[in-house]
């Protein structure tokens, strides 16, 4: 028993998750965990086997593919869902560059990453996804600081900023018309060390990204990216081998690997906890304009 | 942020609170202020913002651009919605709900103010209490926010004088008297130059109080959640149907108030029946007790009919069973409220349908004054309403349950929230 009623800051946040998981499960008919082998989707993962414990997800994964994925998160992937027992679904982007659904990027700096968008609408509309879960937070980027745990889509899954449906107290409104969609961010409250603190307070297991190794890189625009068959080289780069590790993981072609010897939990934890660069600071995909987050956010990125 | 030890961190509390402010107050530049001085702005975001006040020819890094998130907030100048920041400091993990203070806002501050266990309230120290001190205290109080602080900000521009500052402190005393607040607390700061927000300030000795971060570390937040009337809404029921559990049935929910432990009679709302709570769990473990705002699943000893929206109270503590309810409610859509008009209402897990009655008056929230012969209640309007609902709803004043007692009003046309009411 505890001499007096107050809850940890991790006991709360992992409460108010578990409650909007579970609001999923009860408010969408065919509600889906978008999981993409990063830190934050393993915590989702996680907090969703806990909400219906000792019953399996009521939701299957759904893993957007870019094909340009580092192996260890597909291997960790496939292990997670035998473990848990949980429905896998896999959307291709390569296959929506074969459909012509989209054209692949050009050049040294192409990414798939913008791809993923039209892969995912694609997916939750083949399917009939009424509610997608993703792990964004609000401390990631300046446009998820005003996200809603339920985010409201219209039929083209775009997302409207300036129209967002007031949300108050935790009573969500997950109403909707034929054809839209809700995007749900359980862990919207989590900043960067709540859930790595969490990940050694539960001993979650993670893929070994993100733990240092020796891994052959090259250095772009002030970052070291990781050497990979569709990877290419621009003039006056080269590869050299880096002790490194990863602090987020996207698909090789925007992951920024940062130099570190941290070897566990407790190192990663010490080594944010001094860092002065934001997570997404090495992230590609964000240095392209001021509002590039809200952009592909309104065009119905994660 | 080396102050953190990994172990520290883990028994750390939460406090979430609200800030209502525009441009002028120095609202952001308190947040920017609280922010860098806890080293929670990094050089990344820290080198954007000063690569954009440059852009627009700005002379002064502008700390604003860290909170003013959506382009088109940037675009002009403005914060036209809540947007959340997160800082940590050794004591406390911290959440803000940052929010613009002009009247047309009073929905986003409202919203702001409704998970919040803390206000900041911002007073120009040129200034004194104004007609936005007073809108910014009246939300407070109406959303129930358990402690608000006052910052007398712009101290600099008084020659850190004691005389201003107690006059500030006299004239809010007096006013709040009018509302509801259990606990006010005063700082003079200046945002600024950094005055009594992170570090104390040397330029008002006369001042010992703690300096704002020292305050927000301070507050008693355990006593915040109801722990004394039982409230349990059923959320979902999990049912694995599986070999190993094949019999076992859970309710899953969030704890609304109250504490419930195994062995405990439950009385099941709205069928009347009782059981005995036979176990608590948590994941894989048991608890020996579930308080407010955890997230449990119950079993009980019998087998009975429970599904989502029922909710599980104690027999000797019976929530109000009512179909009819007496609401303050603000309203958040550009749609005015329809006398006679018919919405969806979600009030815990329940859902039912409601009319309403009629509006009693409405609140101006400039000076509380009473506006009792226009009813129209449109965009941002606080008023007194009695709504009847299609199937009874399990209620406590919002006064005593910030959960048992809030409601949602939904327009059955768009599926958009339009409003949003606290029961009296």
């Amino acid at each position: 028993m505890r001499d007096k009623f107050v809850l940890t800051h991790l006991e709360e946040l992992e409460y108010e998750s578990i409650y909007v998981i579970r609001e999923v499960a009860a408010q969408f008919e065919r509600p889906v965990l978008l999981f993409s082998g990063g830190k934050d989707s393993i915590v989702m993962t996680y907090l969703a086997v806990k909400a219906f414990y000792p019953a399996k997800l009521p939701f299957p994964l759904l893993h957007i593919d870019t094909g340009h994925n580092f192996e260890e998160t597909i291997t960790y992937r496939d292990e997670l869902v035998a473990k848990i027992g949980a429905q896998l679904i896999v959307g291709s982007v390569q296959e929506s560059i074969d459909k012509g659904r989209v054209i692949e990027e050009k050049g040294p700096t192409a990414s798939r990453n913008l791809l993923q968008t039209t892969t995912l609408l694609d997916t939750i509309e083949k399917y009939k996804f009424d509610a997608a879960m993703g792990g964004g937070r609000r401390d990631e980027e300046k446009a998820r600081a005003k996200e809603r745990f339920f985010s409201h889509r219209d039929e083209f899954g775009q997302w409207d900023p300036k129209n967002q449906r007031p949300e108050l107290w935790n009573i969500f409104n997950g109403r909707k018309n034929q054809g839209e969609h809700f995007r749900v961010f359980p862990i919207s409250n989590w900043t960067e060390m709540d859930v790595w603190q969490y990940i050694m307070h539960e001993n979650i297991e993670l893929p070994d990204l993100y733990f240092t190794h020796q891994r052959e890189v090259f250095l772009r625009d002030g970052q070291w990216m990781a050497k990979a068959p569709f990877m290419m080289l621009k003039d006056g780069e080269f590869y050299e081998t880096k002790t490194v590790r990863c602090r987020t993981i996207g698909d090789v072609s925007c992951t920024g690997l940062t130099l570190s010897a941290a070897n566990s939990l407790e190192d990663i934890i010490q080594e944010i906890a001094a860092t002065r660069v934001t997570e997404r600071g090495g992230r590609a995909d964000d240095l392209r304009s001021e509002a590039a987050m809200e952009d592909r956010k309104k065009e119905g990125y994660f | 942020m080396s102050e953190f030890s990994t172990k520290g961190y883990l028994d750390m509390e939460l406090l979430r609170f609200t800030t209502a402010g525009s441009v002028d107050d120095g609202k952001s530049t308190l947040i920017g202020r609280l922010l860098f001085d806890s080293k929670s702005i990094f050089e990344d975001q820290l080198e954007a913002v000063k690569r954009a006040s440059i852009r627009r020819g700005n002379e002064h890094i502008d700390l604003a651009l860290l909170t003013d998130g959506l382009r088109a907030e940037r675009e002009q100048g403005i914060t036209i919605d809540v947007a959340y920041r997160y800082f940590a400091t050794p004591k406390r993990k911290f959440i803000i709900a940052d929010t613009p203070g002009h009247i047309q806002y009073t929905r986003n501050m409202v919203t702001g103010a409704s998970t919040a266990n803390a206000a900041i309230i911002l007073i120009d120290a040129r200034n004194g209490v104004t007609e936005q001190t007073c809108r910014h205290s009246y939300i407070a109080s109406l959303l129930r926010i358990p402690h608000v602080i006052v910052c007398v900000n712009k101290m600099d521009l008084v020659d850190y004088s004691q005389e201003v500052f107690n006059k500030i402190q006299h004239d809010y005393t007096e006013f709040s008297k009018l509302l509801d607040i259990p606990e006010v607390r005063y700082v003079p700061i200046s945002a600024l130059h950094g005055d009594n927000v992170v570090d104390t300030s040397t330029n008002m000795p006369w001042y010992n109080q703690g300096t704002l971060r020292q305050v927000l570390e301070g507050i008693e937040i355990g006593n915040d959640h109801n722990l004394i009337d039982p409230r349990f809404p059923v959320q979902y029921v999990i049912r694995p149907l599986s070999d190993e559990f094949h019999d076992y049935r859970g309710y899953a929910g969030r704890v609304a108030g109250g504490i419930f432990s195994p062995g405990d009679k439950v009385l099941v709302l709205p069928s009347m029946q009782e059981s005995t709570i036979s176990a608590i769990d948590l994941y894989k473990n048991k608890a020996g007790s579930a308080f407010a705002p955890m997230s449990v699943t119950l079993t009980l000893t019998d087998d009975i009919d429970i599904s989502r929206g029922d909710m599980l109270v104690k027999p000797d503590n019976i929530p109000q069973i009512t179909q009819d309810l007496d609401i303050m409610i603000c309203w958040m859509n550009e749609k005015p409220l329809q006398v006679n008009g018919k919405y969806a209402v979600k009030h815990t897990t329940r859902e039912v349908r409601c009319i309403v009655k009629e509006v009693k008056y409405k609140v101006n929230v400039n000076n509380l004054e009473r506006i009792e012969g226009d009813i129209k209640v449109g965009l941002n309007d606080i008023a007194a309403v009695s709504i009847r609902t299609t199937k009874p709803l399990f209620t406590d004043p919002y006064k005593k349950n910030r959960k048992t007692g809030a409601l949602i009003i939904i327009d059955e046309a768009t599926n958009n929230t339009v409003g949003v009411g606290m029961v009296l």
